[in-house]
């Protein structure tokens, strides 16, 4: 297995994905990362060098709006699914100290 | 006449005809599903209260002689992925287990337009991860034709519904086979448009390059009616391709003389069922006969397509999936210190095994360093295997092979191993990559009686062609669809 | 000796850009509003929403890179910068950082220490954020999305200030070039132009940079000047003390006159960036650079000079209304009203800067218009008014935008030109005043001023001083 993949790693990609693993969690992704990590090294099998990386399909460009106001007032659609909500705001923990 | 032995567009023959009130085509599949529902699972949320409402309102411009679409009054079904206004839509996650969307998705309001009345939100994979609708928060669908096998996935509760009678067609969605490897389990016909043909606006992304809507239905007729009522140009979905010829039912035509299919012989080697294989040879042969010319050639890079797409799929699967906070809809943990804890317990908490597993992989390719290596090299493989379909279709009209590389697997029996689980994708992935439409249809059963489907694959915006060797498949051999094994208290 | 330090500055300036809808959405753009009235699925991250580029933001992004000297981006797309924060909906920002929209651009400021260049680095397009609002009681925050999906332009410079000064000048200059574009209001105090401050020093005379720090919640010219002040300090005390600066994000809190490290073990800084799904490339060609360029408005220096040919106004007056695009516009559009570009520039020089002076305003906050200065001056022209109460108008005007006219004749402060009215007047003043009266006849001219300020005052300010004058002359020779 060519991937080695650290507890500091994990702990780090947890920061970035806000996900709170177990210990036992922990070693599963670990272990999953490395495996699929070890898969998708075989992509360097492949000569990529010249190529473009492609992130759309087919070369659409220029899909525009007009600057046009459309929508009214949708506060209430807005927040009718808030888990809380105070002075039609959505309400969280505090931000800043 | 048992109503639910009808096709969609048959069903929708007799209603405008008056034959058959949309009020009993709804008690019709109401009844099969209270049969059902225990034992297979199909749905997330059934919605009898608006599928009557609806039915009354369609019956109500039927009867005023007002002019009616194919399939005005027939019973429908929608993954649980897509939003409908005041309606739960839950991606089977538990971080969205009371979300009620303030508007509808393009695709289900074009499918209300012709008249479909929705039943309800069929089950899934979490967030359209996964492979058998086993990683749905709401338990596992089961296959209507051997409950002890899994329907694929993810879209597998809209393709059991359809294959267990609940409904009389569904949308799906595909990112990386999720219609067309659970049809082919449930025996039923799906197809995953040009990338563009249905509007994603509504639809709860998964893998936004990749994710696709289309239809899964009895026949090959119903596929293109149900395709014909979703497709559109929708101006709020930027990837939505303008398309000139909308009129896909045009391609029904039992003719496929001078057809040039290819069958990668890449897809016929390891890993693949011999059951499978000898089935889909035999449709090919039945296609043969009908007059199209068939080949084995070398597609190539087969095996960099699962790779390729886990690391795109992942990489834009963990970005759409941060909106998932607890902050402004969905499932918020109680008991959290600050909030950074608040968005770990409520994500942690929300979020199961699977996609979890996804969003980690996907951050860790994102993250720097690591961009180039990983997101970027994967985005040159899509290239790569976008180049060698275009190869491909200078010679092929169509490309033909197996949808997957066995017939459904046993419950419990994939989520063990992912590696092996997301295997089973390997000839459905290339597709997506490539934007391109797929199609499976049934083409018969394994020894176990578990349907096998074939694949086809268009080139772009070919999605007429498909129709039409599909079609022209299922008249030489008569077929409908695979009937179910009897399930419920009916049995 | 002490060491002597060097401060190099470079600025991340964003800048809400004039359009009446967001970035992706249909939503007003319109400031204030109450919480979350401006809301939709696209700016709200509501699951399945997707966004749609306002074409307005691309000529907009155009215009402001042609005019700071940028070259355009031909291909140019989104990309997804990836970071959790609650006035963040989606928790990722559409934002631009492999291809952006303008890049390699220059402006030129003017300091006391002359002219120089100050190099733009790149400029991109991106959504703003919504607004938190903290409470001070119950540890929570507020997030309301008006804001969120407004669009931005962030432009970055090179580091090539070293003063506060300087990083003003630059700041005055990029505000009026935006302005001028119709672009922006550049409204410090509402949030609509924002700067972050890069800042670093080293030893004068090495060529190596020091480590920067970012400075972040710059509210006002003032704020930046104080910041820079106080973040130079802190890092030569730490250089001096021969400790190292941590390169960091800092929140400058202009009431402590201080700046607070921002970094917690939460914010990894790393924002994953990947080409958005949901957006397909925008590609410019020529022609449509040329249309945008065709379709620039009027810059300064172009208007300074036809100033001078239609106007005929002195040059130092041109400079300062045409300082600000809203002062410019003032005056062009009461200039054409009454025919009078002089007066108009002098009421604008005089009057109205007086008054901004004491309101603490910026040419942007002036609200009156045009239209009633313009009718103004020509009531004061036509003698209808005289000019210490056209001055009185004025500030009526200037407050609450009155229609002078209606004002005038409903205040009863028109000049009064009735020779019978001001006869008797006069005729009570002479019979009060016998010793003035005297003295005039004696030979005293100057007991005629007592005379007409006696009349004045007795009209109530509002006679014509020149007709008081003639009439008094005649009635004393009487």
């Amino acid at each position: 297995m060519a991937n080695k993949i650290s507890d500091e790693t994990i702990e780090y990609v947890g920061i970035l994905a806000k996900l709170e693993l177990t210990d036992e969690e922990k070693e599963a992704a670990k272990s999953d990362m490395e495996k699929m990590l070890d898969y998708i090294d075989t992509l360097n099998e492949l000569d990529t060098s010249g190529i473009e990386p492609m992130s759309h399909v087919f070369p659409v460009n220029n899909v525009f709006r007009e600057d046009v106001v459309t929508n009214g007032d949708n506060r209430e659609d807005t927040l009718a699914n808030a888990p809380l909500c105070k002075e039609d705001s959505f309400e969280v923990p505090r931000t800043i100290g | 006449m048992d109503i639910l032995k009808l096709t969609a567009l048959e069903l929708g023959e007799k209603i405008r005809k008056k034959e058959i009130a949309v009020r009993e085509a709804v008690d019709a599949v109401l009844a099969r599903a209270e049969a059902a529902e225990p034992v297979i699972n199909s749905y997330v949320t059934i919605d009898r209260e608006g599928a009557y409402r609806q039915a009354a309102e369609i019956q109500k411009k039927i009867d005023s002689g007002e002019p009616a679409g194919p399939l005005a009054g027939v019973p429908a079904a929608v993954k649980d992925n897509m939003c409908i206004r005041g309606q739960l839509t839950t991606c089977s996650s538990r971080i969205l287990s009371n979300f009620k969307p303030a508007y509808t998705a393009e695709a289900v309001e074009n499918l209300r337009k012709a008249g479909a009345v929705i039943i309800g939100k069929t089950n899934m994979d979490e967030f359209a991860m996964g492979s058998t609708t086993e990683t749905s928060y709401y338990g596992p669908t089961k296959n209507p034709h051997n409950t002890a096998h899994v329907p694929g996935g993810s879209s597998g509760g809209s393709c059991a519904a359809v294959a267990a009678e609940e409904c009389f067609l569904a949308l799906g969605s595909d990112t990386g086979g999720s219609i067309r490897q659970p049809s082919s389990f449930c025996g039923v016909v799906g197809l995953k448009p040009t990338y563009g043909t249905v509007s994603r606006y509504g639809l709860i992304a998964y893998g936004s390059s990749l994710d696709q809507i289309g239809p899964i239905t009895k026949d090959v007729a119903d596929c293109a009616a149900l395709l014909e009522a979703v497709a559109s140009h929708d101006t709020k979905d930027s990837t939505s391709i303008p398309r000139e010829d909308y009129r896909f039912t045009e391609a029904l035509a039992d003719d496929v003389k001078g057809l040039r299919i290819g069958i990668p012989r890449d897809y016929m080697g390891e890993g693949l069922d011999g059951e499978v294989k000898e089935a889909v040879l035999r449709a090919a042969e039945v296609l043969e006969e009908r007059g199209a010319s068939v080949e084995m050639f070398d597609l190539g890079l087969v095996k960099y397509a699962i790779p390729a797409y886990y690391t795109i799929a992942a990489a834009e699967a963990s970005s759409n999936l941060e909106r998932f906070d607890g902050v402004k809809y969905g499932y918020r943990a109680s008991g959290y210190d600050g909030l950074h804890d608040m968005y770990k317990k409520t994500r942690s908490e929300g979020f199961g095994a699977e996609v979890k597993r996804r969003i980690m992989l996907g951050s860790f390719v994102l993250s720097s360093g690591y961009y180039d290596a990983y997101y970027l090299k994967a985005l040159r493989v899509k290239a790569l295997i976008k180049q060698s379909f275009d190869r491909a279709f200078e010679k092929y009209d169509v490309i033909l092979g197996p949808a997957a590389p066995t017939t459904a697997p046993e419950l419990g029996s994939s989520l063990s191993d992912p590696i092996k689980m997301y295997l089973g994708d390997i000839y459905t992935i290339s597709v997506n990559l490539a934007g391109l439409p797929g199609m499976s249809v049934p083409v018969g059963r394994d020894s176990r009686n578990l349907p096998v489907g074939m694949q086809l694959i268009g080139n772009v915006f070919q999605e007429k062609t498909l129709i039409r060797a599909a079609y022209t498949y299922e008249c030489a051999t008569q077929k409908q669809f695979e009937t179910p094994a009897q399930i419920g208290k009916e049995a | 000796m002490a060491k002597q330090y060097e401060t190099v500055i470079g600025l991340e300036v964003h800048i809400e850009l004039a359009t009446k809808t967001k970035i992706f959405c249909g939503c007003s753009t319109e400031f204030g509003g109450a919480p979350n009235t401006h809301t939709c699925p696209v700016c709200t991250g509501m699951p399945g929403a997707l966004p749609v580029l306002n074409r307005q933001v691309v000529e907009y992004a155009m215009a402001i890179g042609l005019a700071t000297n940028c070259r355009i981006t031909q291909v140019c797309k989104f990309d997804r910068k990836n970071y959790f924060y609650p006035d963040n909906p989606q928790n990722y920002q559409i934002s631009q950082l492999y291809l952006p929209i303008a890049r390699d651009g220059w402006v030129e400021i003017e300091t006391g220490a002359g002219r120089k260049k100050v190099r733009i680095h790149e400029m991109h397009m991106e959504e703003d954020a919504g607004k938190l609002v903290h409470d001070e009681w119950d540890d929570t925050s507020l997030v309301d999305y008006n804001r969120s999906g407004v669009p931005l332009v962030e432009i970055v410079s090179e580091p090539d200030m070293r003063s506060a000064e300087e990083v003003i000048a630059y700041l005055e200059k990029l505000r009026m070039i935006v302005q001028y574009l119709g672009a922006s209001d550049c409204k410090l105090q509402e949030g609509s132009m924002r700067a972050d401050v890069n800042l670093s020093v080293r030893e004068a005379g090495s060529g190596k940079l020091g480590t920067r720090t970012e400075m972040k919640n710059l509210n006002s010219f003032k704020a930046i000047a104080r910041a820079i002040e106080g973040e130079r300090e802190r890092q030569i005390e730490l250089l001096e003390a021969g400790k190292e600066v941590v390169q960091e994000t800092r929140r400058w809190d202009d009431n402590k006159e201080h700046s607070y490290a921002m970094r917690s073990k939460e914010d990894a800084q790393d924002y994953r960036y990947f080409p958005e799904p949901d957006l397909v490339p925008i590609v410019i060609s020529d022609e449509w650079i040329a249309e945008v360029k065709a379709r620039q408005p009027e810059l300064r220096t172009e208007k300074l000079e036809r100033y001078k040919r239609e106007f005929d106004i002195p040059r130092y007056d041109a400079e300062i209304i045409t300082e600000s695009k809203r002062m410019a516009d003032i005056f062009e559009e009461t200039a054409a009203l009454c025919g009078k570009p002089k007066k108009a520039a002098n009421w604008l020089m005089v009057e109205t800067m007086r008054l901004m002076k004491e309101h603490d305003m910026e040419p942007e906050d002036l609200t009156f218009s045009p239209a009633n200065l313009a009718k103004l001056i020509e009531l004061a022209d036509a003698g209808t008014v005289n000019s210490s109460v056209a001055k009185k108008v004025f500030e009526k005007i200037f407050t609450d935008d009155v229609e002078p006219e209606a004002y005038v004749k409903e205040q009863g402060l028109g000049m009064v030109n009735d020779e019978d009215a001001l006869r008797g007047v006069i005729e009570k003043v002479l019979a009060d005043n016998p010793k003035a009266v005297e003295d005039y006849r004696g030979g005293k001219e100057k007991a005629m001023g007592a005379l007409v300020g006696q009349t004045m005052r007795a009209m109530k300010g509002k006679a014509d001083p020149g007709m008081v004058n003639a009439m008094l002359k005649k009635m004393l020779q009487d």
